[in-house]
């Protein structure tokens, strides 16, 4: 059994913030408390930061400790995360160490990874096949493929005359496509994200879902 | 539109008002007529499934919740993501491998480490709950990605449900899946996110389907007295945005 202190305190406080956006007008009192209240928790959230660090030193200590094939990973990061945390506390955030760090280690391995998820996605748009051979899949498929051709430069087709207004169709196709029916499409979904948030925050409010207080 | 822009954000509040007194009727009706079934929805029929499958074959379940905040807009997804992790804990706790969660944000892992601990104690089996099975893998979304990819890989995991925000970084988790040979069932608020996932995972959970999980996975009246209030208010959107779109083809609107 769920405390219901916590329940209590969590529906004051999301109340009070909820109002806030709606009554400020009609109670300008509300809007304070609501900035007060955001303000503790952005406080909670930098302190929560740290918790999930150690959360995270913790994880990765207990795989050294286990000494599986796979702690070489645990052990670089440990390091990593001790080394870099000396060196931005003692050369402050902005320091010439601290943003050597992110310029040449971490910037680069996120490219890299960035550059091999371009090879993920166009793999997996293949592999799409595998799941789901149904008409959605070819219609899937078959707007990435116009959308490339019609985003992307065609080299040579400056010279060919059918082959220029071939890219131009491509070209209107695709806009065509991304403008009206990917906005469509875009809109009614987030029209159906908006409305189940709105059903996540009020099952909180009333205490059917409770991610919190033990 | 002028009058509606007048009205400020009262229109916005009467929503609200009315979404929270129907989701009450609903639930009340609900208790007094049972038996009403939901439609099916493919992922969730998967899900049920996968959770047997684990405590049956003592494999592990990973439950991802994004790497969206809990204080912006992307807390809806993240409150559906830990609704699911509760119903699939309950469910696959007694795994010779209980399930996992990660999460790409402080705030996220800190509740669902809550989450698990309290669905534990619920069941009476505090004592099982190891506190690295909710874990904070990275703090930007590649790093968030590639923390979670051994999870995947290593664990033992038959299944994964991703559940929250993500964006096209999501597919080097999906196919981190696909490697291990487990499968992906998976939704977030994200429109990157949803046409990766829409390709890349086995079972993908478009728009609003996401916000439904507790409501298949039978958290309770009030999840299922949200889902009929959503299927309410979806409808009334329908009609909004044709009679809006009559009338501005007939020219009573401008």
């Amino acid at each position: 059994m769920k405390s219901p202190l916590s329940w209590v305190i969590a529906l004051l406080a999301g109340s009070i913030v909820l109002a806030g956006y709606f009554l400020r007008k009609l109670v300008p009192v509300l809007s304070e408390v609501q900035a007060l209240v955001l303000q503790w928790a952005v406080v909670l959230a930098a302190l929560a930061l740290l918790v999930g660090v150690v959360n995270l030193l913790a994880v990765h200590w207990r795989k050294v400790k286990e000494g599986k094939s796979t702690s070489i990973y645990s052990i670089v990061l440990i390091v990593s995360l001790v080394a870099t945390f000396v060196i931005t506390a003692w050369d402050s955030p902005t320091g010439s160490w601290s943003l050597w760090i992110l310029n040449n280690i971490q910037i680069p391995i996120e490219a890299s990874l960035v550059a091999l998820l371009a090879i993920i996605l166009a793999y997996t748009a293949a592999r799409m096949f595998r799941y789901r051979t149904n008409f959605m899949t070819i219609v899937f498929i078959a707007v990435v493929v116009l959308i490339l051709l019609g985003t992307t430069p065609l080299y040579g087709t400056a010279k060919v005359t059918a082959l220029q207004s071939l890219s131009t169709l491509f070209k209107q196709v695709a806009s065509w496509l991304t403008q009206t029916w990917a906005t469509a499409g875009a809109r009614g979904i987030l029209l159906g994200v908006a409305l189940g948030t709105i059903a996540a925050g009020l099952r909180i409010l009333l205490g059917a879902d409770r991610p919190y207080g033990g | 539109m002028t009058a509606l822009k007048t009205l400020g954000d009262f229109p916005a509040l009467v929503i609200i008002i009315v979404f929270a007194g129907l989701m009450i009727i609903f639930m009340v009706a609900g208790r007094k007529h049972p038996g009403r079934n939901l439609r099916e929805i493919h992922a969730f029929t998967r899900l049920r499934r996968a959770v047997g499958l684990a405590v049956e074959a003592g494999t592990r379940m990973h439950i991802s919740l994004g790497r969206g905040g809990i204080i912006g807009p992307e807390a809806g997804s993240a409150l559906a993501g830990f609704s699911m992790l509760d119903r699939i804990t309950r469910a696959a706790s007694i795994s010779d491998r209980p399930p996992v969660a990660t999460a790409g944000d402080s705030i996220l892992s800190i509740l669902s480490q809550d989450t698990l601990r309290g669905t534990y104690r619920a069941m009476g089996v505090e004592h099982e709950y190891k506190p690295g099975s909710a874990q904070l893998t990275g703090l930007t979304p590649l790093s968030y990605a590639a923390g979670a990819m051994p999870v995947i890989r290593d664990g033992q995991v038959s299944t994964n449900v991703l559940a929250g925000h993500f964006g096209s970084e999501v597919a080097l988790l999906t196919d981190a899946g696909e490697r291990a040979g487990s499968i992906t069932i998976a939704g977030t608020d994200s429109l990157p996110g949803q046409a990766v996932l829409f390709a890349a995972s086995h079972e993908p959970l478009i728009g609003e389907e996401l916000f439904a999980g507790g409501a298949y996975l039978s958290a309770g009246p009030l999840h299922i007295a949200s889902l009929r209030t959503l299927d309410v208010f979806r409808w009334a959107l329908i009609l909004v945005i044709l009679l809006g779109a009559l009338a501005r083809f007939v020219g009573i609107w401008k």
